[in-house]
């Protein structure tokens, strides 16, 4: 194959962890590559925090390993290319942004300058106040500069946007695109789907500890091939929903809506039954909808 | 100022700029700063000078500023170790900087430095009260030997904090620290003399490492018990050995 080689930057094989006698990883394999975007997806206690966890070094695997540009993650050499924004990180409020820079940049190698963050996170005359006098906004970007001081290869990063407001997390999105353009990799936790269907190149999610769908976006999708059909029609409710293909109809009134496995043929026999058919309207399941399937049916 | 890092990346900077915030975080948030700093010269103010000043003043003086400098250093290095470890601990901002190429130790001995800082300021503060205010007069040797034993003196109670802070809650650790400082302080003898309080007091004062620390202080300005220098440097040292190892298994431990 006449691939570029591009190995995994951070890489859990077959890794288990359990608190006691809960299993919070049942043997996982999850890989980021470098210019690609990895999201982790799953219900609050699906084993997200965890798998952070063991690549960053903060916890050990059971069984299985945990690598870090193919050390081990509490090598502070692997540390070194990585940035971090961690939802529940305590960030001293007393300090002011100019010192919080100043010391994580002195962790790394080769950081990037202070007007560097400072562009890419949006910090303009943020940078002399003290964090604690920050809105909740402001903080994350402060967070996000923190994450991409050090120039890293590799970012994690957790909720990036949780309590941003819609053009701020836009202008986060922005950034986190450009990084990874750049050739950075990133593995992304989010609770928002959107956000995901949005930046992901490709989406594991995670539900009681196991990997229960991994893939580009539109291969998770994939995995939820039903179709939703609405239109106005004077056809029958119950009608419709015995119909071969249908899995279940509903009715507001005049409207119609019917959940189908493939749009096409139910598509086909409206149009046929119901000269005066109008309003129609097909969509697809996204990534939500494949998400709530999936995290129900392992259930 | 920003110059390309081209040789090997050098841990000291940061190791300095971890021990400089960690100063300016405490300097800035003033329930810290400006009890650790006050209370033991007030106090000494108050009991070595204003109410010493009648009889044997000078001889009172003498002794206390020994061991209001113990009482004030132990105040640093418990608050500044115990309260911020657990609130550290809490608010998440410890494992964020595990996670962090940050070298190893940088925040211990960041703290550790911090309270030395701070100690040296109340020592400093104290040894002008006493020589000047309440008429101590000692050799200069006395005056240096009491700075060090000061500012190395913190080292055993940045253990006792360190495992303080391991075991309780960021709300909790004031008051819990507070529970532990005081007592100590006034049962090995730091605020009155030992010959003072009731015998059982006296007698179970070397069960408290701040006794041992006191009578090395009180060994500089020839007013100890007259216990051997060995024994108490031996108490101090397993006090902060024993104590640093059961907070790092804590610590590892709450992980």
């Amino acid at each position: 194959m006449a691939r570029v080689f591009n190995p995994p930057l951070a890489e859990l094989v077959g890794a288990r962890k359990r608190y006691g006698r809960q299993v919070a990883l049942d043997g996982i394999d999850i890989a980021v590559r470098g210019g690609e975007l990895l999201a982790l997806l799953g219900p609050n206690g699906a084993g997200k925090t965890t798998a952070i966890g063991l690549l960053l070094g903060l916890l050990d695997a059971d069984d299985g390993s945990a690598r870090l540009f193919g050390e081990s993650p509490h090598s502070l050499a692997a540390r070194r290319g990585v940035g971090l924004m961690l939802q529940s990180a305590g960030i001293p409020d007393t300090l002011k942004v100019r010192e919080l820079l100043e010391l994580t940049r002195s962790y790394y190698p080769d950081p990037r300058s202070l007007a560097d963050c400072v562009a890419l996170a949006g910090l303009d005359g943020l940078i002399e106040r003290r964090y604690g006098k920050l809105s909740g906004g402001q903080q994350r970007r402060v967070q996000f500069a923190l994450a991409l001081c050090g120039r890293p290869r590799l970012l994690f990063l957790d909720e990036p946007t949780t309590g941003l407001d819609i053009e701020a997390r836009q202008g986060l999105w922005k950034a986190i695109r450009e990084l990874v353009a750049d050739g950075c990799g990133v593995l992304l936790t989010t609770h928002y789907l959107e956000e995901a269907e949005s930046l992901a190149d490709r989406v594991v999610v995670l539900n009681r500890g196991e990997v229960v769908a991994s893939g580009t976006v539109a291969e998770v999708r994939a995995h939820v091939s039903q179709r939703r059909i609405r239109c106005q029609s004077s056809l029958s409710v119950a009608r419709v929903a015995q119909w071969p293909g249908v899995r279940s109809a509903s009715a507001d009134g005049e409207r119609l809506e019917i959940v189908a496995d493939a749009a096409e043929p139910v598509v086909r026999r409206l149009l046929a039954e119901d000269a005066g058919l109008s309003d129609l309207e097909v969509q697809r399941a996204g990534l939500a909808d494949a998400f709530i399937e999936l995290t129900r049916e392992a259930a | 100022m920003d110059a390309q890092v081209l040789h090997p990346h050098s841990s000291l900077r940061s190791y300095g700029l971890e021990a400089k915030y960690e100063f300016l975080r405490l300097w800035r948030t003033p329930s810290f700063a400006l009890p650790s700093l006050l209370f033991p010269i007030l106090f000494y103010v108050l009991f070595g000078v204003v109410l010493a000043g009648g009889r044997g003043g000078a001889e009172v003086a003498r002794y206390l500023l020994a061991t209001y400098g113990v009482f004030g250093i132990m105040g640093s290095a418990l608050f500044g170790f115990g309260v911020t470890i657990a609130i550290e601990r809490d608010n998440g901002q410890l494992e964020y900087k595990r996670a962090l190429p940050m070298p190893p130790g940088a925040v211990l001995l960041a703290k550790m430095a911090m309270a030395m800082l701070f100690a040296a300021i109340t020592s400093v503060l104290l040894a002008v009260v006493g020589g000047v205010f309440a008429g101590v007069s000692l050799a200069p040797w006395q005056w240096v030997a009491l700075f060090a034993v000061n500012v190395l003196g913190v080292l055993p109670f940045c253990a006792v904090g360190l495992l303080i802070g391991s075991l309780v809650s960021g709300s909790a650790a004031p008051a819990f620290v507070n529970l532990v400082y005081l007592p100590m302080a006034f049962l090995s003898g730091l605020w009155m003399p030992l010959t003072m309080l009731p015998a059982f007091i006296a007698k179970s004062a070397p069960a408290w490492p701040s006794y041992h620390l006191a009578q090395v202080a009180l060994k500089v300005v020839e007013r100890d018990a007259g216990g051997p220098l060995w024994l108490h440097f031996g108490v101090l040292a397993v006090v902060t050995v024993g104590c640093f190892m059961l907070a790092r298994r804590r610590l590892a431990a709450a992980r």
